[in-house]
């Protein structure tokens, strides 16, 4: 079986821009490399939020869009 | 008697509603809105920078959400879409916070709102239980559509957003004063105190504004003098002025006993 191979990397759209990791991982392992974890952030996840509980257990595929966002100034 | 603004059953005691952008940095923004007075300030909902240091300052620590309500905006969407997906994101982002302000932009030079985009979000986002409050335009049929759709204020514009304009036409917003019951708030176009003060001499119930202090030569001092301005116009307001005689004058002093007469 050739499988495993494509299933150990994942190609990722995060905030518009391409990015390949390695699988498996979740939102929460994501965040966690990104230097993120633990920041006052939302994720959404092929345009559903995902949140904050689900972090650790919701699973990264092949082809996910994500949007990390923050609040920042504006009026 | 206070003299509250009570917008989706909570009252306030400041009229001026502050935006958070275009300051030089986090302490000058802290100390405008503090000087304002303002409770209520709004933010935007943007992505994380890849690659940036993750431990730079916060806009959440310079205003920390404990001290002042936060109204999460959708400022920079075009599409109904876009600014329920963006909100959703706020409201998880800050911990089921309801309280938002929606506009749906309909082009970048005018930043006028779209209305038909602007209705359909609304629709959609008093049906998740967001309590909206929303930009659009100085026209009192769309604010009553806005009011019937459940929004908990109706936010029409004085002028162009970041104009300074001021109130350009200060009979639409005294016609969308009387259309609806909701807080009726004047966003977009203050210039400068006197602008706040007539909007609130027009009877609106606040008035929201970020340009107009932020970029200020002195910011912290603009942002005490729109407190005043907002305060005198509504005092002015509950006062009642005086009717306008046009083409004849009353003289102040007594038209007896004076001197040779």
């Amino acid at each position: 079986m050739t499988t495993t191979a494509s299933i150990s990397t994942l190609s990722l759209t995060i905030n518009g821009e391409a990015r390949v990791l390695a699988g498996p991982a979740t939102v929460a392992s994501l965040l966690d490399e990104m230097g993120l974890a633990g920041k006052r952030l939302a994720v959404e996840r092929n345009g559903e939020i995902v949140p904050r509980g689900l972090h650790a257990t919701t699973g990264l595929a092949d082809g996910d869009r994500l949007e990390i966002v923050v609040a920042v100034g504006g009026g | 008697m206070d003299d509250l603004l009570t917008i989706a059953g909570k009252a306030y005691s400041s009229r001026l509603l502050v935006g958070t952008g275009k300051y030089k940095d986090f302490t000058e923004t802290r100390e405008a809105v503090v000087a304002s007075g303002a409770q209520i300030v709004t933010v935007a909902i943007r992505r994380t920078n890849i690659g940036q240091d993750p431990n730079t300052p916060s806009l959440l620590d310079a205003l920390p959400p404990s001290e002042f309500t936060y109204l999460p905006n959708t400022a920079g969407c075009y599409s109904a879409d876009d600014a329920v997906r963006t909100l959703r994101l706020a409201r998880e982002l800050l911990d089921d916070h309801r309280l938002v302000k929606l506009e749906v932009l309909g082009d970048p030079h005018t930043l006028f709102p779209n209305m038909p985009e602007t209705l359909k979000a609304a629709q959609v986002l008093v049906k998740e239980g967001f309590e909206v409050m929303v930009y659009c335009s100085d026209d009192p049929i769309q604010a009553k559509m806005l009011e019937d759709i459940g929004c908990v204020a109706v936010m029409p514009l004085a002028s162009l957003i970041g104009s300074g304009m001021g109130v350009l036409n200060p009979w639409n917003v005294q016609l969308v004063r009387d259309a609806v019951k909701v807080p009726v708030l004047l966003d977009a176009g203050v210039g400068t105190a006197s602008d706040a003060a007539i909007a609130m001499e027009l009877g609106c119930d606040g008035v929201l504004m970020n340009t107009a202090i932020a970029l200020a030569k002195d910011p912290v001092k603009m942002a005490g003098a729109m407190k005043k301005g907002v305060e005198a116009g509504r005092e002015a307001f509950l006062a009642g002025r005086m009717p306008r005689k046009f083409y004849t004058a009353s003289p102040s002093s007594p038209t007896t006993g004076m001197i040779g007469s």
